[in-house]
């Protein structure tokens, strides 16, 4: 014979019944509370208002489970959004200087677009730069003068792109290396790796929980049986990072070890990472929401022997786990998989290897301090989460090797840089 | 347009792997004709049939397949009073398979689920793709971003530790569904007509600290490894939830696998699954699972297990005790699931002791 229910149940009912209209739930003892809460999830009433009633009693127990279920308050809804061409900037670094096939195949994909061009400052030949684009150049001169000679040093290499992240006036930032054209997909046709990156971009993630599907917002697809509904609405996605075909980003002793290795397989799908798991975000290929992380994507890691090989480099992968530990710290989301790009053949993994070694033996370092880094609660920005990190460096990381201090100092010039520079942007010189 | 092999096009391997290490464990009421379809890639394996229903039914075998089968009569013979664990009027039946099962590697898979075709049109041998993804190291530490990189054409990508590719066992490889995907009532509801023909040619590691809805349709596990985690709960007739068998095995599989240091995988393969199920029939069995899993799911992520927990065993023990902790308050169900999973690993340890033989059994 079933038990009936108890007056205090039958009244904790009664409450979620008409949340509407209580005012204040500070009278009420914890356990009563704790159980009201419950129910009130249970029931799908936690609207905005009711999680503040209970949010303003102050009792460390409701903090602790809104915590523990990672409930948050959406201040803008996440909902896929129509967006504008005259939203996007398409950043390129031009490590070398004839530009003429790569913007001639990108034509079809690219010429709607404003393109930002920054040509690396050590490249002393001109760009050859063909019609028919809406672009904007910096060069050397250009840095120099927007950030001072000396903070220059940051924008060398690889890492001139992130001048053309800061001084953007867009929100959506697409950038791809200039040795990457667009790609075919299974069916032959061109890919549009804008659009991919933008539809990523504008559709939530979904770090919480694991989709076997994948990307659930993808036509066609949908969250499996087991996802908990609660966390279907996802979060939004901060930075897209596609793929390469062909020349794949593997590091120098792989490439070398398995020289004829070419990547043929066109993988359908795109991944939220998950919350926590971290991976290595290659800059070949990504797109990230400029106003909300920007600042996160920071060139601080400059090997000694860093070269104009991308297997010279690892600016890129520091960055990249720099702005996961931040979107993980913000409750954003970063996805992984479509758009593939074509990455054509250059240089030679072995001669990379020989001058070039340093950035694969530096990872180890890497990945623990960034598996352990936890930022305050007291970090709510972008900005503030880079200061936080560079801190992090120095104290962890700055004894064990010179690069990792400098790498720290970059971090937070980066980020005074953005506060003046990348708040108000200017036009390049003539 | 997604459509299963027919089965001329079906061509086994020349050497049918681990064929005296695996078992194929299947739970049925109806009948067992899909077999046919499977019969070139599945003859070489012994079959553990699990039949739940009616055990006066006779459930025919087709010829040719080396098997046992064991019946509700048979549960109940060989377990006694234990076998209350095992659920009746539902597929989580099958555990008992894997219970009975002398062989190191079990596949699982429904007996709806019939041979795929890759993009190329060719048959999907998926047993031979499961055994791959087992037999090749898993990678939850750190997300390699093309995927397996155990795989033919691929390998880490750059930034990758050196120190961690070496990966770890895979104990669990879980497969996917062209056609009716595995939703839930409510999408079903939404969605009669989408049917899934993306065909993703990637397997990938679930990484450490992250949950996953482990459907029980196409799975392929390491049982030496995981186990007596593979418990499917109780379900089915006189238990308030259905269709959350499988959940609870992956979520408790999960919690274990990353505090163990095992690998999880999913992905390829594909199977074609061709019977939707009633989505009316399913709200109503799933019903109490949608509102019950907001609660079980930040349970199983907040779940930790004590370092002294060295054995799957040990490790779900605790988690039974957890779940009895702080799950019986959500409902009475979790308090009688708890016991149950004690009893499961109790009847686990009496028909699997230390060091027993790897021949078949037979059903009495």
């Amino acid at each position: 014979m079933r038990t009936p229910p108890s007056l205090l149940s039958l009244t904790i009912d009664s409450a979620v019944i008409n949340l509407s209209n209580i005012t204040d739930l500070s009278p009420l003892p914890d356990h009563i509370l704790i159980d009201l809460f419950l129910r009130t999830l249970r029931a799908g009433k936690l609207t905005e208002r009711v999680l503040k009633l209970f949010i303003a009693t102050g009792k460390d127990e409701v903090h602790s489970l809104i915590q523990a279920l990672n409930i948050q308050v959406i201040v803008t809804p996440v909902l896929p959004t129509k967006i504008k061409d005259d939203e996007i900037d398409i950043v390129i670094g031009a490590v070398s200087s004839d530009m003429t096939s790569f913007l001639n195949e990108w034509r079809p994909i690219f010429s709607r677009f404003h393109l930002i061009i920054v040509k690396d400052p050590d490249l002393k030949e001109e760009l050859k730069i063909p019609e028919g684009f809406n672009l904007d150049v910096y060069t050397k001169s250009d840095i120099d003068r927007v950030v001072g000679s000396s903070t220059s040093i940051l924008f060398s290499g690889y890492s001139c792109r992130y001048f053309g992240y800061l001084v953007s006036l867009k929100k959506y930032i697409i950038s791809v290396d200039d040795d990457c054209l667009p790609a075919r997909d299974n069916k032959g046709f061109l890919v549009d790796a804008v659009a991919q990156h933008i539809t990523n971009l504008t559709n939530p993630a979904t770090p919480f929980f694991f989709n076997t599907l994948y990307d659930p917002f993808s036509e066609g697809a949908d969250f499996v049986r087991g996802y908990p509904f609660s966390l279907r609405s996802g979060v939004k996605c901060a930075l897209s990072c596609g793929l390469w075909l062909n020349l794949a980003d593997h590091d120098a002793p792989t490439q070398a070890l398995k020289t004829r290795q070419r990547n043929s397989r066109y993988v359908d799908a795109v991944i939220t990472v998950p919350a926590r798991a971290l991976a290595p975000i290659s800059g070949i290929n990504i797109a990230f929401d400029r106003e909300v992380v920007g600042p996160a994507l920071v060139p601080a890691l400059r090997l000694a022997g860093e070269g104009k090989f991308r297997w010279e480099t690892m600016e890129d992968i520091w960055s990249g786990m720099c702005v996961k530990v931040v979107c993980d710290h913000l409750g954003l989301g970063v996805k992984s998989g479509l758009p593939y790009v074509w990455r054509t053949d250059r240089g030679d993994a072995i001669s990379s290897l020989k001058k070039e070694w340093e950035g694969v033996k530096l990872m180890e370092e890497v990945v623990p301090f960034f598996q352990s880094v936890r930022l305050p609660r007291t970090a709510t920005t972008a900005e503030d989460c880079v200061v936080e990190v560079a801190k992090a460096v120095k104290e962890q990381l700055g004894s064990t090797d010179p690069v990792f201090a400098r790498a720290a100092g970059a971090m937070l010039d980066w980020v005074k840089l953005w506060k003046s520079v990348g708040s108000s942007s200017s036009p390049p010189g003539v | 347009m997604a459509e299963p092999a027919t089965a001329t096009q079906a061509a086994a391997p020349a050497v049918p792997q681990l064929k005296d290490e695996l078992d194929i464990v299947i739970p049925t009421i109806r009948n067992l004709d899909f077999l046919e379809m499977w019969r070139p890639f599945f003859e070489p394996y012994h079959l553990i049939i699990v039949q739940d229903g009616d055990p006066s039914k006779i459930i025919k075998v087709p010829d040719g397949f080396d098997y046992e089968l064991y019946n509700r009569n048979d549960i109940n013979r060989i377990l006694g009073p234990k076998a209350s664990c095992i659920s009746f009027k539902d597929s989580a039946c099958r555990c008992f398979g894997y219970m009975v099962s002398k062989k190191k590697y079990i596949y699982t898979i429904d007996d709806d689920c019939f041979v795929a075709k890759d993009p190329s049109g060719k048959a999907i041998n998926a047993l031979e793709q499961h055994i791959k993804n087992l037999l090749s190291p898993s990678t939850p530490f750190f997300f390699n971003t093309l995927y397996d990189p155990f795989r033919e054409g691929a390998d880490f990508v750059r930034g990758y530790p050196f120190s961690l590719r070496e990966g770890v066992p895979t104990a669990v490889s879980h497969g996917l569904w062209l056609n009716i995907p595995d939703y839930d009532a409510p999408t079903q509801l939404v969605k009669p007509l989408e049917r899934n023909t993306r065909y993703v040619d990637a397997v990938l590691t679930i990484p450490k600290g992250t949950l996953f809805p482990m459907c029980g349709m196409n799975l392929a596990f390491d049982r030496e490894l995981i186990g007596p985690a593979m418990y499917f709960g109780l379900m089915g007739d006189g238990q308030p939830i259905g269709r959350y068998d499988d959940m609870w095995a992956g979520w408790c599989v999960k919690v274990i696998c990353d505090h163990l240091g095992l690998g999880v995988k999913t992905g390829l393969p594909y199977i074609y699954h061709s019977k939707a199920s009633n989505p009316f029939v399913n709200l109503r069995k799933e019903y109490k699972g949608i509102f019950w899993q907001e609660e079980i799911i930040p349970f199983f992520q907040q779940s930790v297990l004590p370092k002294d927990c060295t054995t799957v065993q040990k490790c779900y023990i605790e988690l039974a005790k957890q779940v009895k902790e702080k799950l019986s308050k959500v409902d009475p169900y979790f308090d009688k699931l708890a016991d149950a999973m004690v009893t499961w690993i109790e009847a686990w340890d009496e028909l699997n002791p230390a060091g027993a033989s790897l021949a078949n059994g037979k059903a009495a």
